[in-house]
């Protein structure tokens, strides 16, 4: 039998042949990981895919996938991909009004959901998207009275039935397939305007996931936890595109409130973790490390010294003294071993960040303690493959290299271009999106502003669309500062101002769990976020954040002047349900600048108090009014210490 | 879900004129009402009203002076609280009584306690039968935890929880011992607004699920009037009103021993 690997579909069937007893499944049900081999899920898939097509669904249909990281579906996007169709995976918490437009963009008749939750969304959402005919769930609890749904059982056996009556269908379907059918649209998220589908097809999915497989000398022996939102480019990426590529193990967590101890349980070879999930494990060792005995403490931080001064360079295969590397092997019996076991990192080979800047001191804590974490680049158009971190050469402040087969360079406005084998097909019945988005030569405006560093690794700065201009004529660039300020622990967002202004000013959140702890050392009383918001001694704790993030600009070439003069703390947390973030959580800056406009002109107005009232929306859809007077603060700022700066 | 495609079935408990006093204290005085299967039957009124003593006299906690229950067709003078939970009546109490040391998993092990079979020796040492049986049993006991979403708190133990998770441990362990009557001793107090919804699904779930008679007392009237099919109202030991919720809402008695009344 002929063996093209160059569709989802038929590299299943490729490892369903060539390793039929390799697990490619776990799911953690009734708390036993379940294990389903290649053979079994392709069983599954096949199974699947009749039903769908005796339900009428054919080639290039959508198909919309909604809900936690199941096994059935990321199956369901195999049997769609096998029938010709276009998975469509979508944010499981968005609320029903948000998956308005996507469904109706997308033109949906058929949808696989999780659960009751998910099912409810769609029959609110069905009298507004005409094409909505069938839905599919995975979970039956709390359904056995709905009517008009089926279960996911249900189908698979309409599809048995049809696959017994139709022998020939399902290959037949699988070899009409060809690489460069769209295998997956996913839809930005939006920072600005409506979402719009990017269409990637197989074979760009293919390319992308095997570069990065050789890159990584990664095999089908690999095990890693699938517990990112499906609907994001970053877990097709390595869910589902590397996983069939490679054929190795995914593995879904019993619940999204079990993933760490599910991490352990795994011990993932492979990892993959937006820069906020390393934040707040390292936040919760922390933390149980302040509660820990005096000789445990001691001993944790004599060692995590060792390990700041030679771990990293220990793990890049630099040159270390031998006594060093004495130290840090005690380090790493005492010390660094258990605790990696504690993150259920022991297993770990290769673990990559990326979607948000990673603070210098984050990542260097995890590189000092042997775990190989490194940053990739990417976006959605390039199906999250553009720049990785070579191992040995891995730098705090780049994010790495091309990419094998990825060409890249910098446009004459500073924008990142990038042209390559995983750019995207088009904007699904955009045609003038895709063509604002790639120029004439084929190469895809990533619309990030970057320059390459010495080295020729590449340095993201910001947005390019959010580069501004100080009044002054400098350079102001929101997100580096707004990160800068995030690597505190204590501060979880900051969005910053200074566009055509004559200074930069900031918002900022404070972050609950870490501000909360530290009030809580100090027998600080209050009742919740906005109570703590407003005490004097956190607005004191987030001026010596801000004026040591002041400090470190003034030492820096071209943004010397962006250093923040005055500043606020919110007084409630910025939330994707009010509109203020993304479903991804990046700050929507205009639309926060616009709904706080007040504050804005009290930051620059040069007001010391300024009274505030917002509504806010719960996850149930209740709303509620919060009120405060908000004290601005002023920084001390720095004068420039770079001769360029000046 | 609406509360009116569940249907109620035959009467399985009955209580006819049941008083209780503790020396000159009347508790209860003539109390007679009765529960149907499949439905959610709440009892309410004010403090001291005589709820939970009516709960006691329904699992056997405390015998009546008078009166008899009528449980499953047989007829009694009072309940064992052995033979009640051996017919399948599980409670939660209104002071959480768990097992603060152990582990929510092993917590909710003991209400399968009546199941298992083999001896404590086999237990101890985990062989032959035993071993099958703590499987089995341990099975039941995952199916409960998936029901409740309590997976992430498995192995912790049940000290370190929050007060409205404690709750729902509680009713995890009642629903292990597979009750077909579940009374719930004001399963909601002290919890805020979401923990309140988060109880009442999944007391209606197990209702619809399971379809497992439940009892409840409750002092929020919201919850009450949404999820009970039938209210029965106590003051000072005597029935005051028993319909449905609609028909309590509107039953001048009830207002008035809610809202105060002169005398």
């Amino acid at each position: 039998m002929e063996d093209r690997q160059d569709t989802f579909p038929r590299l299943l069937l490729h490892h369903a042949r060539v390793r039929p007893l390799h697990p490619a499944t776990r799911e953690k049900d009734l708390g036993i990981w379940q294990t389903w081999t290649w053979r079994d899920v392709a069983a599954e898939v096949r199974a699947l895919a009749c039903g769908l097509a005796a339900q009428g669904f054919k080639r290039g249909m959508h198909l919309a996938i909604i809900g936690d990281n199941r096994p059935r579906l990321y199956w369901s996007m195999c049997a769609a991909q096998a029938l010709g169709g276009i998975p469509v995976p979508m944010y499981q918490d968005a609320p029903a009004t948000d998956l308005v437009f996507v469904l109706t963009d997308a033109e949906i008749a058929f949808a696989i959901v999780e659960d009751q939750e998910q099912v409810d969304k769609m029959l609110e959402v069905q009298p507004q998207v005409s094409t909505l005919a069938h839905i599919y769930f995975d979970n039956d609890r709390g359904l056995r009275n709905y009517e008009t749904v089926m279960s996911y059982e249900r189908l698979q056996q309409l599809g048995r039935e049809f696959d017994a009556a139709n022998p020939d269908f399902y290959d037949r379907e699988i070899a009409a397939g060809a690489a460069t059918d769209t295998a997956i649209m996913l839809y930005t998220s939006g920072t600005t305007g409506k979402p719009k589908g990017v269409c990637q097809t197989h074979s760009a999915l293919i390319s992308a996931a095997r570069g990065g497989i050789e890159f990584d000398h990664l095999t089908a022996d690999e095990s890693i936890l699938s517990y990112l939102p499906m609907a994001w480019v970053g877990d097709n990426l390595f869910s589902y595109a590397q996983a069939l590529v490679a054929g190795f193990t995914i593995n879904c967590p019993e619940s999204g409130e079990t993933v760490m101890t599910d991490l352990r349980e795994i011990g993932p070879t492979y990892y993959f973790a937006p820069p906020r999930v390393f934040e707040n494990l390292l936040t919760q060792v922390m933390i149980r490390m302040e509660d820990a005995g005096a000789i445990k403490r001691r001993m944790f931080h004599h060692f995590m010294g060792v390990a700041r001064r030679y771990g990293a360079e220990i793990l890049d295969g630099k040159s270390v003294s031998m006594g060093a590397r004495l130290n840090y092997a005690i380090g790493n019996v005492m010390i660094y071993g258990p605790l990696r076991n504690v993150l259920g990192m022991s297993r770990i080979r290769v673990a990559y960040t990326a979607g948000a800047a990673i603070g210098p001191d984050l990542f260097r804590f995890y590189r000092s303690i042997g775990i190989n974490l490194k940053q990739l680049y990417g976006q959605t158009e390039t199906c999250a493959y553009v720049c990785l971190q070579p191992d040995g050469d891995v730098r705090l402040d780049t994010v790495g290299l091309a990419a094998p087969n990825v060409e890249l360079k910098i446009g004459d406005n500073g924008e990142v271009l990038v042209r390559g084998p995983m750019l995207l097909k088009e904007y699904y019945k955009r045609p003038d999106a895709t063509l604002e988005s790639i120029d004439a030569d084929g190469f895809f405006r990533t619309g990030d502003a970057g320059f390459f560093d010495d080295a020729g690794q590449l340095k993201i700065i910001d947005r390019s669309k959010d580069v501004g201009k100080l009044a002054n004529g400098m350079m102001f660039a929101p997100n580096y500062i707004e990160n800068k300020l995030k690597f505190f622990p204590h501060i979880k967002e900051a969005v910053a101002f200074g566009h055509d202004r004559d200074s930069v000013c900031a918002f900022i959140n404070i972050d609950l769990g870490s501000v909360g702890n530290w009030a809580e050392r100090r027998g600080l009383a209050y009742s919740g976020y906005t109570d703590l918001a407003q005490k004097s001694e956190v607005r004191q704790l987030i001026q010596e954040c801000v004026e040591k993030v002041n400090a470190e600009l003034a030492g820096e070439v071209g943004v010397a002047n962006s250093q923040v003069r005055r500043f606020l703390i919110l007084h409630k947390e910025l939330d994707p349900d009010d509109d203020e973030l993304t479903r991804t959580r990046k700050v929507r800056r205009g639309f926060v600048a616009e709904k706080y406009a007040v504050l804005v002109d009290a930051l620059y107005g040069g007001k010391a108090v300024e009274h505030i009232e917002t509504q806010v929306r719960f996850e149930d859809g209740r709303t509620n009014m919060v009120a405060a007077d908000l004290v601005i603060m002023d920084a001390k700022t720095f004068a420039p210490t770079t001769k360029a700066a000046a | 879900m609406t509360i009116a495609a569940r249907h109620s079935g035959d009467v399985i408990l009955k209580l006819d004129n049941i008083s209780l006093a503790f020396g000159g204290v009347k508790a209860l005085t003539d109390i007679s009402f009765d529960v149907r299967e499949h439905e959610v039957r709440a009892i309410i009124g004010p403090n001291g009203a005589g709820k939970s003593s009516m709960l006691n006299v329904i699992n056997g906690v405390y015998r009546p002076q008078h009166g008899t229950i009528t449980y499953h067709g047989k007829v009694r003078h009072d309940m064992n609280t052995h033979d009640a939970a051996m017919q399948g009546i599980a409670r939660t109490f209104q002071n959480i009584a768990l097992f603060r040391g152990m582990t929510v998993l092993d917590n909710i092990m003991t209400g399968r306690n009546l199941k298992m079979k083999s001896s404590i020796f086999a237990q101890a040492l985990w062989i032959g039968p035993a071993r099958r049986e703590e499987l089995a049993n341990r099975k039941k006991v995952e199916e409960v935890i998936d029901f409740l979403e309590i997976q992430h708190i498995r192995k912790t133990p049940v000290g370190r929880l929050p007060y409205g998770l404690q709750k729902r441990v509680e009713l995890a362990r009642a629903l292990a011992a597979e009750p077909s009557m579940l009374l719930l001793d004001e399963p909601m107090a002290g919890m805020n607004v979401e923990e309140k919804q988060d109880m009442c699904r999944f007391v209606l779930d197990v209702n619809e699920q399971y379809g497992t008679t439940i009892v409840l007392i409750e002092h929020d009237m919201g919850v009450v009037m949404d999820i009970s099919d039938r209210v029965v109202v106590l003051d000072y030991g005597k029935k005051i009103g028993d319909g449905a919720p609609e028909d309590i809402r509107v039953n001048q008695a009830v207002i008035d021993a809610y809202l105060g009344v002169a005398h």
